[in-house]
């Protein structure tokens, strides 16, 4: 067997050359990505944080209130940030909250015009089902470590390795809506005269709203998952006590932060979920 | 005046359609070509004209090509060869080769479509539905509202316009679909088998529905169709088309009287021909009447005999005369009517004549601007149930 171990593939060095040539060669734009992904996490953490608890958790339950008219799940909410306060987690929880939004709002941006596209060119659909296979699958830990190199030590490489992780939801779920519109609804639009543009707006997109909604609860329900990971390369958190508790056994802090995490998952749910008629 | 025109089409469904093109003049048929090249011939040499403010039916089983052929006149499909004109005023375009701006125009302006399964867009209300090709053409909502309005009443469906398009009925979707389809004012309606997925009872009743509006709005109207009955009640021409084909294009009565060869034959003998056939295709005329001296035999024996010397019309029978009478001074009571000959209409229908042949036990003469022009009598109504114009040459000798 030695003939097969003799001469050793480099793979891991090729990747690492290429690795530090992006970051040689394009550090500024990952400066730049940094530095506004970055800003606008601080920005939201800091207009959240100043805003007293008790109002902050009178505005979440009002927009609930607004989308959904159901009285359990307004004092679901007020009573589950309640705890959040009592526990001590209402500072990590609102960074962890800014942190989904964020990861979330990335993956939409990207994700739903990259869903659109590929559904209508069935070529590119072909292109990218293996790479979202790669980055379902590719252990997060793999991916973090270039993340740490490219945008430094903070919340930024948390948000990008959350977005690698739950933007193929956003992208396959988009592409289910956009291609299960009937040909023959698109064809009846097409007979009066709509170009493609018309297409989109006025057929493909409202009949994949509630496909689309559904990638958006997806994503945000990866994002939450991914909060602990990203608290090892230094985001802030729910994370982070989490990973502290792991470091020094400690299994009352442990519970604590977890419980806020399945709270938050648990609000984020209900409050994402499109009414039933 | 012809409001759309198929010249010589050819479609062909596959990755290279035209060189599919060469195998078709070389006379091979459609399985062939399916099994040697996996491509599918759509139609094959279709050319048929349609008269502006008529109602054509494209008629023939499923796979027959007539829903292919009709998608050309909007683009939907294009012909892999030939020409499709459709009129835009004084001018006729080419849809198999216009750019994409006039198709466009030709598409929100000239030409609308309505479909077999409604295709409405369920998150929309009726109203909303209706206005969809305004909107598209960039029509402001106040106008929209008042064109919407005036549409949803010309289908009764004035009520509805509030509620969405899922919650009525199969029905009243498709009256949607209409009223979607007259909101542009188009010119040329295309209907894909837009009443198929009916009720048999909702059917027919929106096949009178369309032929009322069609009194009054006068559209060119290509309706596709697997059903020869409902083709022969709203068409007034007819092309009957099997594998890609046009096999036949006539009138109804053409079709039901001369079906051109076997295929289309079969498909007449299952008809009822008793509300279809008028007086003038049954009626053999005065001069292919057997004459003796100055009089005409009205059937084979010659047992009514009409002369005309006169001016008015005498019939006698067995040497004694029976009197005449028109129709406008019909008593209805049959007994009446015994042994008198009655003047008609040719275009009373079949139904009706038998009725006054049963009452009267005469033979029934025809007669337009006051002069006879032929008779009805029994054997003419055989021939009429029998779709054999065969028969009499057959019979008389």
């Amino acid at each position: 067997m030695d003939w097969l171990t003799e001469q050793k593939i480099p793979l891991g060095k090729w990747i690492k050359v290429g690795v530090d040539i992006l970051n040689d060669h394009a550090a500024g734009v990952f400066d730049w990505i940094s530095l506004v992904l970055g800003s606008g996490i601080e920005g939201m953490i800091y207009l959240m944080l100043a805003c007293p608890p008790l109002i902050l958790i009178g505005l979440f339950t009002a927009f609930a209130w607004w989308l959904h008219r159901s009285l359990k799940l307004a004092l679901t909410i007020i009573a589950s940030l309640l705890l959040i306060i009592n526990l001590g987690y209402w500072e990590s929880t609102m960074e962890t909250l800014a942190l989904v939004v964020v990861s979330t709002l990335v993956c939409l941006l990207a994700g739903v015009p990259l869903g659109i596209a590929a559904a209508h060119r069935p070529w590119l659909y072909r292109i990218l089902r293996p790479i979202l296979d790669l980055m379902q699958t590719v252990p997060t830990f793999v991916y973090l470590i270039p993340a740490l190199i490219l945008f430094g030590l903070g919340v930024v490489p948390g948000v990008i390795s959350t977005v690698v992780f739950a933007i193929p939801a956003a992208i396959r779920l988009t592409h289910l809506g956009i291609s299960s519109v009937p040909k023959t609804m698109l064809e009846a639009v097409e007979s009066f005269g709509a170009t493609p543009r018309q297409l989109l707006w006025k057929v493909e997109l409202p009949h994949a709203k509630k496909t689309i909604m559904a990638g958006m609860t997806q994503c945000i329900m990866l994002s939450l998952s991914m909060v602990v990971i990203a608290a090892l390369v230094g985001a802030g958190g729910l994370g982070k006590p989490v990973v502290r508790a792991l470091n020094t056994v400690n299994v009352a802090m442990g519970f604590e932060a977890g419980l806020a995490i399945v709270l938050i998952a648990i609000l984020l749910d209900r409050v994402c979920k499109t009414r039933e008629k | 005046m012809n409001a759309v025109e198929f010249k010589n089409v050819d479609i062909v469904f596959g990755p290279s359609p035209k060189k599919i093109l060469a195998l078709l003049d070389q006379g091979q048929d459609r399985e062939e070509i399916l099994k040697s090249s996996d491509h599918t011939v759509g139609v094959h040499d279709a050319s048929i004209s349609v008269e502006k403010g008529k109602i054509s039916v494209l008629m023939g089983l499923s796979g027959s090509g007539k829903s292919t052929l009709l998608r050309c006149v909007n683009g939907l499909n294009r012909p892999t060869r030939g020409q499709v004109l459709v009129r835009d005023r004084e001018t006729m375009i080419d849809v198999a080769s216009c750019d994409k701006h006039t198709l466009h125009r030709l598409r929100s302006e000239r030409i609308s479509m309505v479909f077999q399964q409604f295709a409405l867009l369920p998150w929309r209300t009726v109203e909303e539905n209706v206005g969809l090709g305004l909107e598209l053409n960039g029509i402001s909502k106040h106008e929209r509202h008042a064109i919407v309005q005036n549409k949803l009443k010309l289908v009764n469906l004035e009520e509805w316009g509030n509620k969405f398009a899922h919650e009525l009925s199969g029905g009243m979707q498709q009256r949607v679909g209409l009223a979607r389809a007259f909101a542009t004012d188009a010119d040329i309606l295309l209907m894909d088998e837009p009443f198929s997925a009916l009720d048999p009872l909702i059917r027919n009743h929106l096949q009178d529905e369309l032929l009322d509006l069609q009194t009054s709005l006068q559209k060119t109207i290509i309706f596709v169709s697997h059903d020869l009955e409902e083709a022969v009640k709203l068409g007034t021409h007819i092309g009957i088309m099997k594998s890609g084909k046009v096999v036949q294009y006539g009138t109804p009565e053409e079709i039901i009287l001369s079906p051109a060869n076997e295929y289309v034959e079969a498909f007449v003998s299952h008809l009822n021909p008793v509300n279809l056939l008028k007086g003038t295709s049954l009626m053999t005329p005065l001069d292919q009447l057997k004459r003796e001296g100055q009089e005409y035999f009205l059937d084979r024996w010659g047992s009514y005999r009409l002369s005309l010397t006169g001016g008015n019309p005498i019939v006698r029978r067995a040497g004694q005369s029976i009197s005449v009478i028109p129709f406008s001074e019909l008593n209805k009571d049959t007994d009446a009517m015994q042994e008198t000959m009655l003047l008609a209409k040719p275009d009373f229908n079949m139904k009706a004549l038998i009725e006054y042949l049963w009452a009267s036990g005469t033979p029934v003469l025809m007669e337009e601007e006051g002069k006879v022009v032929g008779v009805v009598g029994e054997e003419e109504i055989y021939q009429g149930i029998l779709h054999s114009r065969n028969l009499k040459q057959s019979q008389i000798q």
